[in-house]
């Protein structure tokens, strides 16, 4: 008899472990458990024991620094060097996830291709690309990496650095970059009476500024601080503009329904709280003091 | 009438006149004078020289060799103003005569507004004028396109006409017309020839040649074989070359 | 030119020249001829392509990834929300296609005289037109609206203009009236030679026979390849995106970028293709009537 009821106590701790290791597959909980327990749990990975992650190239500071080498097809920095912010930020939730420095494969991933339909070729694309709540209905967002305020970049000296409100900028020529949420914010909230001048790519923006053809950049802060300080030396930020409406933030670009949304969210989860996030910032992102906001009258 | 025949009364003296394609040499030594109100025809086989000839007298074919006198100037010369050369020289060719763009009216007035400076009232006077006296006045606002070959051949006689040449210069201008259209066009010649147009006229229609020429050249590779009044080369040709090419006239129906 | 020869002859000394009493009847023959072959082979034809849609149909419907695409490609709501403002940004494209083909039209047919001024006095001339349209045709126009839109205004030269608009519409006229030009050459030398002869003997001079006679013939016979190359610029203006301009493909992309949604590209491309049927119909009214016109220069 006594055996019988150890074996049906055994059974029944067996069936219970079963029970509880069946539910940590099928259903990843951020409750109680660690962003790593939660990747563990993801079988949607494009690489087996790797974590692959996408950005665009060029890798633009401040986003990505520490050059590159001509043996990858990285131009201007090479994300896998760990430096700049955005390869920071993917190193550190990386870590997070339970995967080593050497288990994170970069992919070239052009804009476009972040967001087209079919399979990815990525786990997530970390790109500077702000939630919008109509993007969210082609792709997933994790939780803001970086909440994005947009600055406007002039030549020294010409007369729209002196504007300080919104609707002192209406009567110039502003560029910015295809595919920032900067054009919405010179439709919806400047409404210049030209229009403005859209680029493929920041460098274009500087071209056309250089040039005389817009009076202004539209771009976001961090970039807003590189330009000035190395790409356009006698460029200025005029201001910063404020906040209308909700506040925008750049979050990692997912295959709508992958699971590994929920971990990168707690991997943030834990970086903002044992303050790797705010050294990340402070480290590559330090000048954001004392920038002028412009008034919205 | 522009000038004066030159002191012998002739409009037109070609002498020695050489003319090559490449190294083929087309003409091969042409002497032929015409004279005020005369008429000569020119026959020939096809490739003889006919058209070129008439083409090199109206300066649109360079020359080898030899000198045109027309009026007494001689306009191979250089420094000859050919345009103006050309403004007293009449010339209509076997096809692609008129204008397909322009009203008949403003084929026949093209030359006499732009080429000879008359206002546009002078040129369509003139125009109109000359429509009406061959018959095609009705026809002035129509695209050529509308028009029959022979038709379009007549208006393409009276578009020189209205530049009032000295000697007009016709090439086949029947050949490529069916058949019933062939004598409307004959009549129109030969009515100039009657109101005493120096006229140079190549042609195969040998009855009408007969008929109205004062003189015929026989054309046989680049050199006048022979020439004469009608009746002597058409009724008692002296050169073999010349009896064999009317003997193949008349064997092809044509005369 | 001697007795015309071919079938039937015995008929063609009673007609007129032109649309003749022969090609009618040749043509009603060929018409009661199909007739009967027509109804079968009409048939066959209907079917064969209502076969070969519905598997190409069935097929893309039935693939793994259509909900997906279509979602992302033929979403209703964005084609609604973007078709507005990117028909109103397609005036810019308009008012480039049309500033950039008038100064075509006349920059390609002064290249054209260019090329075909005779004799060795003018050699350089026709030089330089061979040289230029060589270059303008070899060099693609992106790159070409590239390098002057952003390297123009760069030169900072006091009193050219810096517009981005102004240097995308100078690339096109400089790159497709190489293309025109030649279009133009092609229909200047088909003129018959007779047509020169006839305006030369009347004592008009070579420029007045190019004013009169040649040019205007061949720029109607060219309409066809003409408006071919038009529609392509039409196209093309698309191009000025490249350097900021924000025209209709612009407008489009930045609805992409904004939504991740594609459909914007598709209604972008409606409002290309809206404006191409008119100009494609005109050209085949234009080559019919021409046609007809033509038959005139043969004369017989």
């Amino acid at each position: 008899m006594r055996k019988v009821l150890i074996g049906i106590a055994a059974f029944g701790l067996l069936l219970a472990a079963c029970a509880e290791s069946s539910e940590e597959t099928s259903s990843p909980s951020a409750s109680g458990s660690t962003a790593a327990e939660c990747a563990k749990s993801v079988t949607t990975y494009v690489g087996s024991g790797v974590l692959t992650v996408g950005t665009d190239n060029p890798a633009y500071p401040p986003w990505y620094a520490g050059g590159h080498t001509t043996d990858t097809n990285w131009k201007i920095n090479n994300p896998a060097t760990g430096k700049g912010f955005e390869s920071a930020v993917a190193y550190a939730v990386a870590d997070k996830l339970g995967f080593a420095t050497d288990q994170v494969q970069w992919v070239e991933v052009p804009f476009n291709k972040s967001f087209a339909p079919g399979p990815k070729d990525f786990d997530f694309d970390i790109n500077q690309i702000s939630y919008k709540p109509t993007r969210a209905e082609a792709v997933d967002f994790s939780d803001s990496y970086y909440d994005a305020n947009q600055a406007l970049v002039a030549l020294k000296g010409a007369p729209i650095t002196g504007a300080s409100t919104l609707t002192d900028l209406k009567q110039y020529k502003l560029g910015a970059q295809i595919g920032t949420t900067s054009y919405d914010y010179i439709a919806n909230n400047i409404q210049p009476t030209q229009d403005p001048g859209i680029y493929d790519s920041n460098n274009d923006a500087i071209t056309a500024l250089r040039n005389g053809q817009i009076d202004g950049i539209v771009v976001d802060l961090p970039s807003a601080f590189f330009i000035t300080a190395v790409q356009i030396p006698d460029g200025v930020i005029v201001g910063q503009f404020p906040t209308i409406g909700q506040q925008e933030y750049f979050g990692m670009v997912f295959q709508r329904g992958n699971s590994l949304v929920t971990c990168v969210n707690q991997a943030l989860e834990e970086l903002k709280a044992d303050g790797t996030l705010a050294g990340i910032q402070d480290k590559w992102l330090s000048q954001v003091v004392n920038v002028p906001v412009f008034s919205t009258s | 009438m522009n000038g004066a025949p030159g002191a012998d009364g002739r409009v037109l003296r070609i002498e020695g006149l050489h003319k090559s394609f490449g190294r083929l040499e087309v003409l091969k030594g042409i002497d032929l004078s015409v004279s005020e109100h005369e008429v000569i025809c020119l026959i020939g086989a096809s490739g003889s020289g006919k058209s070129t000839l008439l083409r090199c007298i109206d300066l649109l074919e360079p020359i080898e060799q030899g000198r045109i006198v027309i009026r007494g100037e001689e306009v191979t010369a250089r420094g000859v103003d050919v345009n103006k050369v050309r403004r007293q020289i009449g010339i209509v060719f076997q096809a692609f005569n008129l204008f397909p763009h322009m009203t008949v009216l403003r084929n026949v007035t093209l030359g006499p507004t732009e080429a000879l400076k008359l206002s546009k009232a002078e040129s369509e006077t003139r125009a109109v004028e000359l429509l009406e006296r061959f018959g095609l006045a009705e026809k002035k606002g129509d695209y050529p396109d509308r028009l029959s070959g022979g038709q379009q051949q007549r208006v393409a006689i009276i578009r020189s006409l209205a530049m009032q040449p000295d000697i007009l210069l016709l090439d086949e201008v029947t050949s490529a017309l069916d058949p019933e259209l062939v004598s409307g066009v004959l009549d129109l010649i030969r009515e100039l020839a009657r109101g005493g147009m120096t006229m140079v006229i190549a042609t195969h229609e040998m009855g009408f040649a007969r008929d109205i020429a004062n003189r015929v050249c026989f054309l046989d590779e680049g050199v006048i074989l022979e020439e004469g009044p009608p009746e002597q080369i058409f009724s008692s040709p002296q050169q073999p070359r010349t009896q064999q090419f009317l003997q193949s006239i008349i064997e092809a129906g044509r005369m | 030119m001697g007795i015309p020869g071919g079938g039937g002859a015995p008929e063609l000394y009673e007609l007129p020249p032109g649309e003749s009493e022969l090609a009618r009847g040749r043509r009603s023959r060929i018409l009661a001829g199909l007739r009967q072959e027509g109804a079968k082979s009409v048939l066959i034809a209907i079917l064969s392509t209502v076969v070969f849609f519905t598997v190409l149909v069935v097929i893309v419907l039935n693939s793994p990834g259509w909900l997906e695409v279509k979602r992302a490609f033929f979403s209703g709501k964005y084609f609604a929300e973007s078709l507005p403002e990117i028909a109103h940004r397609f005036l810019i494209n308009v008012r480039a296609f049309l500033i950039a083909e008038a100064f075509i039209l006349v920059w390609a047919l002064f290249l054209a005289v260019l090329r075909s001024l005779p004799g060795p006095v003018f050699f350089p001339l026709r030089l330089l037109s061979i040289a230029y349209t060589d270059f303008f045709r070899g060099v693609p126009t992106i790159l070409v609206i590239y390098i002057l839109g952003f390297g123009a205004p760069a030169l900072q030269i006091e009193g050219i203009p810096k517009s981005a608009f102004f240097w995308g519409v100078v690339s096109l006229v400089l790159v497709y009236s190489a293309y025109v030009a030649e279009v133009y050459r092609a229909g200047i030398e088909s003129i018959h030679p007779s047509q020169i002869a006839a305006a030369r003997s009347l004592g008009l001079t070579r420029l007045q026979s190019l004013r009169f006679v040649v040019v205007p013939q061949a720029v109607r016979r060219v309409i066809p390849p003409l408006l071919n190359d038009f529609i392509g610029l039409q196209k093309d203006t698309a191009l000025l995106s490249l350097i900021g301009v924000l025209e209709a493909f612009r407008q489009s992309q930045v609805d992409v970028a904004g939504s991740f949604n594609f459909t914007p590209h598709l209604a972008t491309a409606l409002v290309f293709i809206v404006c191409t049927i008119p100009l494609t119909r005109m050209v085949d009214w234009l080559v019919r009537r021409e046609r007809s016109r033509r038959q005139a220069g043969a004369a017989l």
